[in-house]
């Protein structure tokens, strides 16, 4: 049982930051709809709040994760440029869904997409932690307010949806390869 | 167990408005940022080598920090003119929310890809 150096930062970048973020997004969402738009009655105690404070923070640090190493170390593996007259193309994944035609739109549209609508997430939830921490229990008095946080919190999942979809569906077509190999365990002989 | 919701102060709002909607407007402002820069990139050759921060990463390297200083800059600047203030919240949230649609549907490329 092996993994290469650049399977495991993809695995780091898209399940460790992503798909936790998204996870963490899911629950904030609803925690805030409770929080900020229930006409019910809040039962939330200030110790409530603030857990509420520090899971927002925690999903800011794993949004600015997710993107700073998609954008500073798996995104330079997957436009590396091949060597001229290369034919394999396997570590090169950009240049491996552009040489066909049945994947050539994972890249133009999806990578496209994906590595610029993905800083959304970040610059979004960084507002909503933000106003969450400034104004803490005095938000509900700001009804307007409350509702912008929301939108900006399903704005942030949405964007990191979206990049967290066609990141898996590309690492389906090319995956990011190379590196070392980092053996986890010897498999028994058949 | 009271019937009143706890969070509700009595006395009104604590805190102005206006800082809540600094940083949302800051927000948009910085999301929007990124979109037109990396729509910039995309289609002028110029721009696109000028934003090569980081060779590796190549013009994303650029837009990203640019459009990251823009937004804190922006926030800042907001911060330092409405923290303390009132402002027309619903009007300030609307353009925010416009920009962050902006920059949703202009880093798709197939409307992109029509300028």
């Amino acid at each position: 049982m092996e993994i290469t150096f650049r399977s495991l930062w993809t695995i780091i970048h898209g399940m460790g930051f992503g798909a936790l973020y998204l996870l963490a997004c899911s629950g904030a969402l609803i925690e805030l709809y409770r929080l900020t738009c229930s006409s019910a009655p809040s039962e939330s105690t200030p110790g409530q709040t603030r857990f509420l404070k520090i899971y927002l923070v925690t999903m800011t640090a794993l949004a600015w994760a997710a993107v700073l190493t998609g954008a500073y170390v798996i995104y330079p593996w997957y436009r590396a440029t091949p060597p001229p007259g290369t034919v394999d193309l396997s570590m090169y994944p950009q240049r491996l869904l552009m040489s066909r035609p049945s994947t050539s739109g994972w890249h133009s549209l999806g990578m496209e997409w994906k590595e610029h609508v993905a800083w959304v997430a970040p610059i979004s939830i960084t507002m909503v932690a933000f106003v969450f921490i400034r104004y803490g229990r005095d938000l509900v008095n700001h009804k307007r307010l409350r509702a912008a946080v929301l939108g900006f919190a399903a704005a942030s999942f949405l964007a990191a949806g979206l990049a967290g979809f066609f990141g898996a569906m590309i690492n389906k077509a090319a995956p990011a390869q190379g590196g070392p190999t980092i053996h986890l365990r010897e498999g028994a002989e058949k | 167990m009271s019937s009143a919701n706890p969070l509700t102060s009595s006395k009104g709002p604590a805190l102005t408005n206006g800082s809540g909607a600094a940083a949302m407007l800051a927000a948009g402002i910085g999301s929007f940022t990124l979109a037109v820069l990396a729509l910039a990139a995309d289609k002028l050759a110029p721009i696109k080598s000028a934003l090569v921060f980081y060779k590796p990463t190549g013009p994303l390297s650029g837009v990203t920090t640019v459009a990251i200083l823009v937004w804190l800059l922006a926030w800042v600047l907001l911060e330092m003119l409405w923290a303390k203030k009132t402002v027309a919240v619903g009007r300030v949230i609307f353009v925010a929310f416009v920009l962050l649609g902006l920059s949703f549907l202009l880093t798709f490329p197939p409307i992109g890809d029509l300028f």
